[in-house]
């Protein structure tokens, strides 16, 4: 029911705890004061969660002057917006935008493929091995990746893929127990008559995957899909250990860089900062419904 | 043709077990990226990893076997291990109680509000960061001259602030500080989600019985989330003994090794001193106390998650 929901009820209740204390000779006030302080105990958390965020673009318009002065400018006057010709030029934040982009697009695209063609197996396709192999992909959620980096990396030299995306894409994209889990959870709600339906029209395993079942999995696809991203995206662990020439860098790789070469030139590193991070929230920003009920629905299921 | 029964049975038989091997075909075919990916990239990885561990090696040179050498060495007497250890366990302690009851304290408040999305985006907004991007603003904030946070403190409290990284008392401490702000968003989501989920028929129940909001809270609510605030609590632990990122950026370990935590003990075994044995030792003794830690929260599990039944 739609009313099925605590916050409803208590809206509902809320006006049966006036009503009660306001027989029990209660102060009516209880209830609304209380919304009141809840409110501003809100809005303060919410104001630590993006003023750091305003600080970041605040100090990004000021110059040295302004930042490092005690006690120090709030508002940057005169606003220098120099800055941000200067990190870009200083760095090429273009070719790193570039390189996150697509090692990312290619990253969630294969994870949604492959994470949903083996969730459709474990679900659907009885095959030998079939449950031992499905515990094996769920005992692997254990291993936290610090463990197998080490190995990874010789692997990544004798391969030769050092120094090069193909360390970032090719692992990333071909093993996601996560996405394999959630897939086949989801596949298994699905109800068998409409595979049963397509069988007994003649369509093979490959159609009835890809005709049938695929254009369902829009809900699941949609969350995988932006957990990965958000992961493949801000990945920094990888990166550092497997790339060294600053054209190959991803974003969060080139910011550190920046960091580390214009240290104390914070106004820049504020700048620099702001460039890696706001093409992000804007995305975040239109899409934020989507990827919060994406990771909450998750959260719930796992 | 000779229809006996006996072809006709073994007729069906053959054709069974050709579709079954049909079947077990396409299992392994839709299976195969993933198949692929397990093997090379986290079966083998993980059978290798023991195996370095007990061995020493650069990389470069001659392999050396060892036994259980790197292990004993970790464990000594004021090894890198052993701080590491302690480091990471204090910066647990703080980040994952703290972060939790805080992301429970916002899910309880904006439950009952309006208003859902806005708080809801603004409070999600580190999360959707990344670590560097994170790092590197508040490494600014905390900055001990010219840092927004000493500065609040000097011109409303007139204290001067410590050197927060730079501070042997203070560092592991603003470290959790900044992944508990970081990693607020996703815990306050996931328990708000929890706490949506449960009937309202409960709480209206405690209230005809006359339960004021504690009561409620206590015995109604709590019991109900509990499920939700065990898996946060597995992701949060597991995660904050993973922590990486931060220490690389704000600290990178120090002051001297005051913020030295595991996972940057292994990096820096593994990458900057080359000791590919020691690192991989290291990892092990990681993932053995990821892996206690976790089945010891499943084993008390029956103690303290309601689960209805």
């Amino acid at each position: 029911m739609a009313q099925d929901t605590l916050s409803q009820s208590t809206s509902d209740s809320a006006v049966v705890s006036v009503a009660v204390s306001r027989s029990r000779k209660g102060i009516r006030v209880g209830a609304l004061g209380f919304t009141l302080l809840l409110h501003l105990f809100l809005i303060f958390g919410a104001i630590i969660m993006v003023a750091p965020f305003i600080w970041m673009v605040l100090t990004s318009l000021k110059d040295n002057s302004q930042a490092f002065r005690i006690p120090p400018t709030w508002i940057p006057n005169p606003i220098i917006w120099d800055n941000y010709p200067q990190s870009l030029q200083a760095e090429s934040f273009g070719q790193a935008y570039w390189n996150s982009f697509y090692i990312t697009a290619i990253v969630v695209t294969s994870v949604l493929l492959t994470s949903s063609m083996a969730g459709y197996s474990f679900a659907r396709i009885r095959f030998p091995g079939r449950n031992v192999l499905f515990i094996l992909f769920l005992a692997t959620l254990m291993v936290p990746f610090q463990l197998t980096i080490i190995p990874l990396f010789l692997i990544m030299r004798d391969l030769g893929w050092i120094d090069s995306h193909l360390a970032l894409i090719v692992p990333a994209s071909l093993f996601n127990a996560v996405g394999v889990f959630l897939m086949r959870q989801f596949i298994l709600s699905l109800p068998i008559e409409l595979e049963e339906a397509a069988i007994v029209d003649g369509a093979s395993r490959w159609t009835l995957f890809w005709r049938v079942i695929f254009p369902l999995l829009k809900a699941p696809l949609a969350a995988l899909g932006i957990f990965t991203f958000i992961g493949q995206w801000n990945s920094f662990f990888y990166p550092l250990i497997f790339l060294s020439s600053p054209n190959l860098f991803t974003v969060p790789m080139l910011l550190n860089q920046f960091r580390g070469e214009y240290s104390t030139q914070w106004t820049l590193v504020m700048a620099a900062s702001v460039i890696a991070v706001v093409p992000i929230l804007i995305v975040y920003v239109l899409l934020q419904k989507q990827i919060i009920e994406g990771i909450a629905t998750t959260g719930l299921k796992a | 043709m000779d229809y006996t029964v006996q072809s006709l049975v073994s007729a069906k038989r053959n054709s069974v077990r050709r579709r079954r091997l049909t079947e077990a075909l396409w299992g392994y075919i839709f299976l195969f990226p993933q198949l692929l990916g397990l093997l090379a990239f986290s079966l083998v990885p993980l059978v290798t990893v023991f195996y370095l561990s007990s061995v020493k090696w650069d990389g470069l040179g001659p392999i050396q076997f060892v036994g259980l050498q790197n292990f004993i060495e970790q464990f000594a007497p004021d090894s890198d291990l052993r701080i590491a250890l302690i480091n990471t366990s204090y910066y647990v302690l703080i980040t994952v109680p703290g972060g939790i009851i805080l992301a429970l304290l916002i899910a309880l408040g904006l439950n009952k509000v309006r208003g859902k999305t806005l708080y809801r985006v603004l409070y999600f907004m580190p999360y959707i960061t990344s670590g560097v991007a994170v790092s590197v603003i508040w490494l600014w904030l905390l900055n001990g001259d010219f840092g927004l946070i000493n500065t609040l403190l000097r011109v409303w409290l007139h204290i001067q602030g410590p050197s927060w990284l730079t501070d042997q008392r203070f560092v592991i401490p603003s470290i959790a500080v900044v992944s508990i702000w970081q990693g607020l968003g996703f815990n306050m989501v996931v328990l708000l989600a929890g706490l949506r989920n449960i009937p309202a028929t409960y709480a209206e129940a405690a209230r005809v019985d006359g339960a004021n909001r504690l009561q409620l809270f206590w015995r109604v609510t709590l019991p109900l989330l509990s499920p939700i605030v065990f898996l946060v609590t597995v992701l949060s632990i597991i995660g904050s003994l993973q922590v990486f990122d931060q220490v690389f950026i704000l600290t990178g370990g120090g002051p001297g090794k005051d913020s030295y935590t595991m996972v940057y003990h292994i990096y820096h075994q593994a990458f900057v001193e080359f000791q590919f044995g020691s690192a991989s030792a290291s990892a092990v003794i990681l993932f053995v106390l990821i892996l206690l830690l976790t089945l010891i929260q499943f084993a008390l599990r029956k103690r303290w998650v309601y689960y209805e039944s």
